[in-house]
């Protein structure tokens, strides 16, 4: 049993577009994997999924081994999902710090709410900023940090809830050279306290050198699995992207 | 039998005018996002317009029909699309509301100053023409109409499949920017749409004239007819659209002929558009959370704790002064002032921080006057306990709508408004149509304040509290979520929080706020009746609101003046009254897109005033006057 089962072929429809094509992968405690693919490939909508904002026509997913496929979004974070978007979702009009603050706030509950204990909290929301490296943006509003930056800003949130998997959509995109080599340290580290990791990336580098296992998707199908050398050395993969690569030539 | 098939060709006649308006209320929402709240009010109008050209100025009706249709409607629904409308589609959805009910309140105060209310009687189209159909008289007027449905559907149909920019049209309801990327022009595409839409409102308003008369308020509700009708089809479908038309017009039918012209049930008459909508809402499924570019809102700062103090000290010493001077019916104007005050802040809470709209706020303030007055006990305990039904009933009517989204909600609140007004508040067992109810002062720890000075006094502290409040909310964990929640519903689901319930319990206490503020303006008054709470009445509040900032408790009681003022600047300028309401809804329409509005502008008034009085130092919490809604620094545990 893995930590996540996408399982049982999902398959998601937008209208007459098949976004999500009898898809079935694993991701596992303690390891980084990747989810790659062309641009429309269903990467995203896999993680709409994964995390519960739609719900597949067809599939199932398991977490810790247990059907979660019609559980609502919230409780699935509660069980253990963390998840950052492609599309930023940080909360443009509170500071970063605020935006961690009231993730950790959430992951207290309501009643959590009520009772005090705002020292050790504020202690746990500078700790998150640390982690990802974002002390010095604590005060400024988060739709005004660069967008690399917000990215690390929504993981501080998810860590805040201490997920068992981590979904990062395309977590370096907007990230330079030696962040996003700082960040794939990071990563490891995550997946080495015990967390599963399951990321959508683009940066090829970063994938190769920090996935323990890839999965790559075109059209909605997976059509390679393994880990990076196979994948590096698979033809569907060489012809998915190349493919692209040639209709991009021509158009 | 026959009484059967009667009543049912009666309900296909309305139905079909319902049609008429609900296709071009859909057409106009799908091509540009916008939903139009005025579109009852823009056929209202121009079913005024009509009667005008052909009755007044003796047109002939076939000229007047193809004026209004032809031209006179197309052009406005063009240059709304043009002036107003244009680009809302992509901003958050409260600002659209705002905007659209701005439009409507202008529209009835154009109307009401334009042709001021007097006995008009609209013909029907054919007058005195009709057939005989399975043992009914049917006019020539039902005929046509129904005639008339069917050809909008075909050539709507025609237009949308067969024609260039009908093509264009449906390509725009799914990405303009694409379709301009493609050589199309989605801005003529969207003034098309907006042209057809009124114009289809007018047909439907002068449609509708002959049987409901030529009301200004009837006929601008009729976009909750509209609007129920196109729930059916998820304000997206056509066919369906016309179904759950047909189906309304034909219940609307039956329950005027089954259902007992007196008693609770004879409310459901008019309420049937209401209760249709929330069938279908409650049959509809669940919506996902929307994911997209967040973009963050900047709102009026939040005041530091002894400028907030000062304020407070200020405004209660400013009515005590008042007390002493002012004559009863004067001091009776402040109460009134402090009412709409706090109704306001509940907004402030709901809309300013929360990113929702109710357009029926004032229901839920006489949910609590109707509570307080019906209770007889004038006592904290009896008023807390009119705020508590107030709070249950909101949260009631957040729930059915729990799974839905923005629009949504803040629409069925117009529908809840009206089905309280017609079901509950004029039914017997409460007000009464024409009847009132007699409400006692608060006596407060065993002290009375049955002398109207004292009562505004104690009136203006419950103000204060509510602002202390509304202000400690915000500054605390739950204002934090609030603005999460406004921001970013997706990640807040992510991370784990339930957004249907908090919501739910936003809603519920925004209501229990306007609850209280309803049971002390039963106090004030002495008596109270069905008109007070008039669900119409909560749009110009929401308008002014949101004209005098709806972010800050500053702008809810300033906001809550302006509203006091309105009707006494309409008596005294009695010949002026329409234009007096209209141009509160065209200010909201020209102020609407900025929600902090007045009092943020005050606010940077006074910094720099201060800052000119002041030394030029730069101080460090300078910063804050750009990104105001950071809160403070200091944790809580520090200052408190």
């Amino acid at each position: 049993m893995s930590l996540l089962e996408v399982d049982d072929d999902v398959v998601v429809r937008f209208g007459g577009v098949t976004a999500v094509d009898h898809a079935s992968f694993t991701a596992g405690t303690g390891l980084v994997t990747g989810l790659i693919g062309p641009n429309g490939a269903g990467k995203t909508t896999c993680f709409n999924v994964i995390s519960g904002l739609l719900r597949p026509a067809k599939g199932t997913v398991r977490f810790h081994g247990r059907d979660v496929t019609s559980t609502p979004v919230h409780r699935r974070a509660k069980r253990g999902m963390g998840r950052t978007f492609q599309r930023l979702e940080a909360f443009g009009s509170l500071s970063v710090r605020d935006n961690v603050r009231a993730a950790v706030d959430i992951n207290r509950g309501l009643g959590g709410l009520l009772t005090p204990g705002h020292r050790s909290q504020a202690a746990r929301v500078d700790a998150l900023l640390d982690r990802v490296g974002l002390t010095h943006y604590a005060a400024e509003r988060a739709d005004a940090i660069p967008t690399g930056t917000a990215r690390l800003l929504e993981l501080a949130r998810c860590l805040a809830a201490d997920p068992a998997l981590l979904l990062l959509d395309e977590p370096s995109s907007g990230l330079n050279e030696s962040e996003t080599e700082a960040f794939g340290v990071l990563l490891r580290e995550l997946a080495a306290d015990g967390r599963g990791v399951l990321m959508v990336e683009h940066d090829m580098d970063l994938v190769m050198s920090v996935c323990d296992t890839i999965h790559a998707l075109d059209f909605g199908r997976v059509i390679a699995s393994g880990a990076p050398a196979e994948i590096r050395g698979d033809a569907a993969v060489q012809r998915a992207y190349l493919g692209k690569a040639d209709v991009g030539q021509v158009a | 039998m026959d009484s059967v098939v009667s009543f049912t060709i009666l309900g296909l006649f309305t139905g079909a005018a319902y049609a008429i308006a609900a296709s071009g209320l859909v057409l106009t929402y799908t091509t540009t996002r916008v939903f139009n709240i005025a579109h009852g009010a823009l056929g209202m109008v121009m079913a005024f317009i009509f009667w005008d050209f052909s009755q007044r100025q003796g047109l002939p009706t076939w000229l007047a029909l193809v004026l209004v249709l032809g031209v006179v409607a197309p052009a406005t629904g063009w240059a709304i699309q043009r002036f107003v409308t244009r680009g809302l589609g992509e901003g958050p959805v409260s600002v659209t509301l705002v905007v659209t009910v701005g439009l409507l309140v202008g529209c009835i105060g154009l109307a009401t100053q334009v042709w001021p209310p007097e006995s008009r009687t609209p013909l029907p189209l054919f007058n005195g023409s009709g057939v005989e159909l399975s043992n009914t008289y049917v006019t020539a007027h039902q005929l046509i109409t129904v005639l008339l449905a069917g050809m909008v559907a075909l050539l709507l149909y025609l237009l949308l499949t067969r024609t260039r920019i009908g093509t264009a049209m449906r390509a725009s309801v799914d990405n303009p920017e694409l379709l301009k990327l493609f050589g199309g022009k989605p801005d003529r595409v969207a003034g098309l749409a907006w042209a057809i839409g009124t114009s289809l409102a007018a047909l439907g308003g002068i449609l509708l004239t002959p049987v409901v008369g030529l009301s200004y308020y009837d006929l601008t509700l009729l976009v909750i007819n509209a609007y129920a009708a196109a729930m059916l089809g998820r304000l997206r479908s056509l066919p369906l659209t016309l179904v759950g038309a047909m189906g309304l017009g034909i219940l609307q039918s039956y329950a005027v002929a089954y259902l007992p012209s007196d008693g609770l049930l004879s409310g459901i008459r008019s309420a049937m558009p209401a209760l249709f909508l929330f069938a279908v809402i409650v049959l509809m499924p669940q919506a996902q959370l929307r994911v997209g570019q967040v973009k963050g809102i900047v709102s009026a700062p939040l005041p530091s704790r002894t400028r907030q103090l000062g304020a407070d000290v200020a405004l209660v010493a400013l009515v005590a002064l008042l007390t002493a001077w002012l004559p009863g019916s004067s001091l009776l104007l402040v109460g009134m002032a402090a009412t709409y005050a706090m109704v306001m802040l509940s907004l402030v809470l709901l809309t300013g921080y929360g990113g929702h709209v109710s357009l029926a706020q004032f229901t839920f303030a006489g949910i609590g006057a109707l509570v307080y007055a019906k209770l007889g006990e004038p006592t904290l305990s009896g008023l807390l306990l009119s705020a508590l039904v107030a709070a249950a009933v909101g949260a009631v009517v957040a729930i059915p709508v729990l799974r839905l989204t923005g629009l949504y909600l803040a629409l069925s609140t117009l529908a809840f408004g009206l089905l309280m007004d017609k079901m509950i508040f004029q039914a017997e067992f409460a007000f009464g149509t024409n009847n009132s109810l007699d409400a006692e002062r608060l006596t407060i720890l065993g002290t009375s304040f049955s002398s109207l000075g004292g009562y505004v006094l104690v009136m203006t502290f419950f103000l204060v509290l509510m602002a202390f409040a509304v202000l400690a909310l915000r500054r605390g964990a739950l204002g934090r979520l609030l603005i999460a929640m406004r921001d970013s519903p997706a990640a807040c689901g992510t991370l784990g929080l339930d957004t249907r319930w908090f919501r739910v319990g936003l809603f519920a206490l925004s209501a229990g706020m306007a609850g209280i503020a309803g049971g002390l303006f039963a106090g004030l008054r002495g008596t109270i009746g069905a008109s007070d709470f008039q669900v119409l009445a909560s749009l110009p509040l929401l308008l002014l609101a949101v004209v005098f900032g709806v972010t800050s408790v500053t702008g809810a009681v300033l906001g809550g003046t302006g509203l006091m003022l309105l009707p006494v600047l309409q008596s005294t300028n009695p010949s002026l009254a329409g234009l007096i309401f209209g141009l509160v809804g065209f200010g909201a329409v020209a102020l609407g897109r900025d929600p902090n509005c007045l009092a943020n502008r005050l606010f940077t008034l006074g910094r720099a005033l201060r800052a000119q009085v002041r030394t030029p130092v730069r101080r460090p919490s300078e910063s804050y006057q750009d990104r105001p809604e950071v809160t403070e620094e200091v944790p809580a545990h520090v200052a408190s």
